[in-house]
């Protein structure tokens, strides 16, 4: 496959990927745990690579994953201590990003690990970075870990997909029936990690928070089916990816920070022509109803 | 007083920049906590990058007082965006944040590869606002920041009657004849300013933690919000003076993580003996009425 092909293969799986856990960050009301969660990863690499001076991919995806899951763990702690939410929150990830930091600055600084490259990720190198794999023949390192982590969530996500509905809409009732709240809620942090540490060497944390909030905040604004909300996600998170490839071959800039500003494109139009919640259909309901109020009066 | 004289000149300015910004932080950072829009300072900080990159791109140059601007036009922009998603659509607070946060910096840092583009640009160390560079500020930077933490204690103080009110009882605030919406605009404009002129020293990743931090750690001390101002201003500021001398411990060290990891510490130990609520705190007064209450019982066994 050519290399831009590869590019947008990556970014398109990335998408995919963030999409459909997205939908569940939402409508669980845990956007910025997201954004919590794809800075502390840095931590969890960097840790992962201080114990084992190597920077594979399975290394970092248990580094991340327990980076990740400390963070849910913490902030829920802090929570139960009085701390607000959002606070809390605000106290872990900066406190745990700027240790990873430091650690970076101080000791693991090199060429294969500084922060700005996982913030921003680079995608462009993403296309030499093959392995061979049987029959598909030399396939980038990156687009094998996003496939098998994107086989992993749809897994996930459509074995237990009634109790994810359940947990996330009426955690209540969910606890009344059995269903296990509080296992569930570490499990989905479990494979926010995952989907952020194998999009995180793609496309940085930033773009990462980008592609998990947004296309199913978009998404939102569409339908009210989850089944719906899965599928729009997923599409706007792939046409996201190609709208910020070519922008980014256009305007030759970062493809990272390309997408993510599309994601935004696409959130900004939806806000405003989605045919349900967007702002001209409410401006019409808004008048038709003053309208047909005017006729009784 | 402390004796700084081992330190250069321009180090002490820094020195001065920081403590000044942690006060700055300190104090907003309540307002902040009470409105509960902690996370509000992290989208506003991440939303003022395209803001400082175009006032370079416009200029052409590095200025300071244009910087800020720019920044502090995004900055506002993302706010006003944050409010409409808020109030006209279905999408929750979180969520519009979220969006708001990384569609800004992927912008940001778009318009960051065509300034690196440009004829100086590749020496504009525009990098350094993501991470923050204390050490790069300079004489002229010393000012902004006390005329700065100036503004917020002259508004602090007086105010103090107003924003009490307009945090814990705005229904109570309106029926006096307090316009909300003018304290809200207030609030945000003191907002924006502490995060712009922070980002150039902590950067924007991380003055989110010099808000938020501060006064969480300070709500273990004291149930009395005028208390608790006064300590998240001792503890911002504390904690910029110890983490900017960290930072000049080692050569290349970064000033705004060793800024936020001295809050952070500041925080633990609040949390561990806070006198309001610290946990060990509460353990020894559990403690303490468990033995009181056993030695009554054995009063009145007698």
């Amino acid at each position: 496959m050519s290399y831009a092909g590869w590019i947008i293969l990556t970014a398109s799986l990335v998408g995919l990927t963030c999409g459909l856990i997205g939908v569940l960050l939402i409508l669980r009301r845990m956007a910025m745990m997201a954004d919590a969660i794809s800075h502390t990863v840095l931590l969890g690499i960097v840790c992962a690579y201080l114990i084992t001076r190597e920077l594979s991919g399975i290394h970092m995806l248990y580094g991340a994953i327990i980076a990740g899951l400390i963070t849910a763990v913490l902030v829920q702690w802090f929570h139960t201590r009085g701390v607000q939410q959002d606070a809390a929150i605000g106290v872990v990830f900066t406190t745990l990003f700027a240790i990873g930091v430091i650690l970076i600055a101080t000791k693991v600084g090199n060429a294969h690990l500084d922060v700005k490259h996982t913030l921003m990720g680079e995608i462009t190198f993403i296309p030499w970075e093959k392995i061979s794999i049987p029959i598909l023949g030399d396939v980038p390192e990156a687009v094998v870990l996003l496939t098998i982590v994107l086989c992993i969530i749809l897994f996930v996500i459509f074995a237990f997909y009634k109790e994810w509905k359940i947990t996330s809409f009426d955690p209540a009732l969910a606890a009344s029936i059995g269903i296990p709240v509080v296992l569930m809620h570490y499990a989905f942090m479990s494979l926010v990690s995952l989907t952020t540490v194998a999009a995180f060497d793609a496309v940085g944390a930033i773009m990462v928070v980008a592609m998990l909030i947004t296309p199913a905040a978009t998404a939102y604004l569409w339908t009210d089916r989850l089944s719906w909300m899965f599928v729009l996600s997923s599409l706007f998170g792939i046409l996201s990816s190609f709208i910020g490839y070519y922008m980014a071959v256009w305007l030759d800039t970062t493809i990272s920070g390309a997408m993510a500003f599309s994601t935004g494109i696409i959130f900004m139009l939806s806000f405003i022509f989605s045919p349900r919640y967007g702002l001209i259909a409410k401006w019409f309901h808004n008048r038709r109803s003053s309208k047909s109020l005017g006729i009784f009066r | 007083m402390f004796d700084f004289q081992f330190l250069s000149y321009n180090a002490q300015s820094v020195l001065l920049s920081t403590f000044l910004l942690g006060i700055a932080a300190g104090i907003i950072g309540c307002f902040a906590y009470w409105k509960r829009q902690s996370l509000m300072s992290d989208a506003l900080s991440h939303a003022a990058l395209p803001g400082v990159v175009l006032g370079f791109a416009v200029l052409g140059e590095k200025n300071l007082f244009v910087m800020i601007l720019g920044a502090a036009i995004t900055a506002l922009l993302g706010a006003w965006m944050i409010h409409l998603i808020r109030t006209s659509s279905r999408v929750k607070e979180d969520a519009a944040m979220g969006i708001v946060l990384s569609v800004y910096f992927g912008l940001g840092m778009m318009l960051l590869t065509f300034v690196n583009k440009m004829p100086n640009g590749n020496q504009s160390g525009l990098d350094s606002f993501i991470f923050g560079q204390a050490a790069s500020m300079v004489n002229k930077d010393v000012w902004t920041m006390i005329g700065v933490a100036t503004v917020v204690l002259i508004m602090m103080i007086i105010m103090f009657k107003e924003w009490k009110l307009f945090l814990f009882d705005p229904s109570f605030a309106k029926g006096l004849g307090l316009s909300l919406t003018k304290m809200n605009v207030i609030y945000m404009a003191l907002l924006v300013l502490v995060i712009v002129v922070g980002i150039q020293a902590v950067g924007v990743i991380l003055m989110a933690a010099l808000l938020i931090i501060p006064s969480v750690s300070a709500r273990y001390w004291t149930d009395s919000f005028k208390t608790m101002v006064i300590l998240s201003a001792l503890f911002g500021g504390g904690s910029g003076l110890v983490g900017t001398l960290i930072s000049t411990l080692g050569s290349g060290w970064p000033t705004g993580p060793f800024i936020v990891i001295t809050a952070s510490l500041l925080f633990v130990l609040s949390l561990a003996v806070g006198r309001k609520k610290g946990l060990i705190t509460l353990y020894l007064q559990h403690r303490s009425k468990q033995i009181f209450n056993g030695l009554k019982q054995m009063e009145e066994g007698q």
